[in-house]
């Protein structure tokens, strides 16, 4: 039978929201406060959903593998991080948006690349600030 | 393979379930389901049979499986499904704590 696990974890990084592709004032009035040149900062929650056959000891997948993955891809990368000066933004604004599509294929590749479960990659979850979250998921939401 | 779960002595989780139904609107009550009515079966079907229990010993889903949450949402369901009869149960969620939860929605 199929189930599906989530797990929430913790990272901290700033980040500066500013197109190249916008004039300064467009900017301002695209990205409002985000667009201060300092940058600012979020506490941000990951929820991390994988979806797959419950195994003879009950798992969908192992969370000490689950939980090293996540610290491999996500929180070894971006904790307490300028997301601007990351690679993985160098041509795409470090939105939530952006950085929840980013999560999503940094978790499914590694996945995919160390197969240490049957399980497959179903949504990320990414909260802002209590009152935001953006999700990305491979499958359409139900 | 299951670390400091497999204390021998056990451990116990305050866990959060939360029953998602589906179905038409009524159009007299305006309700997809009485709430009353599913408070009942949680508590007749769920409650009384797992809370304040140890789960491998005196719930018998657990005689023959291992009580993992995914297993516990999976027990649930089964329960909770056939005694539904207007809305349909779409989704059971079991919270192990604020961090870690299952998702069931009936799939083979």
């Amino acid at each position: 039978m199929k189930a599906h696990l989530s797990r929430r974890y913790r990272f901290s990084a700033s980040h500066r929201l500013h197109s190249e592709q916008m004039s300064d004032a467009e900017n301002r009035a695209t990205y409002g406060k985000c667009n201060n040149p300092h940058g600012h900062g979020h506490n941000y929650v990951l929820e991390v959903t994988v979806g797959g056959p419950v195994d003879k000891n009950g798992m969908v997948c192992n969370l000490s593998d689950l939980d090293a993955c996540v610290h491999r891809q996500v929180v070894t990368k971006f904790d307490l991080e300028n997301l601007n000066m990351r690679e993985e933004f160098t041509d795409t604004v470090p939105t939530t948006e952006n950085l929840c599509t980013v999560i999503f294929d940094l978790l499914n590749q590694d996945i995919l690349k160390r197969k240490f479960t049957q399980a497959h990659l179903e949504r990320v979850r990414l909260e802002e600030t209590m009152m935001n979250a953006f999700e990305f998921s491979n499958y359409e939401i139900r | 393979m299951f670390g400091k779960c497999n204390n021998p002595n056990g451990h116990g989780h305050n866990y959060v379930l939360e029953v998602t139904v589906k179905g038409e609107v009524d159009a007299r009550s305006g309700f997809v389901v009485d709430l009353k009515q599913l408070k009942e079966t949680m508590n007749r079907e769920v409650l009384d049979a797992m809370d304040h229990r140890f789960l491998n010993k005196e719930v018998p889903e657990f005689a023959t499986r291992i009580p993992t949450t995914e297993n516990l949402a999976i027990a649930i369901w089964q329960r909770l499904a056939p005694k539904l009869t207007k809305a349909k149960l779409h989704r059971v969620r079991v919270y192990e704590n604020h961090d870690l939860f299952v998702d069931f929605y009936g799939e083979e």
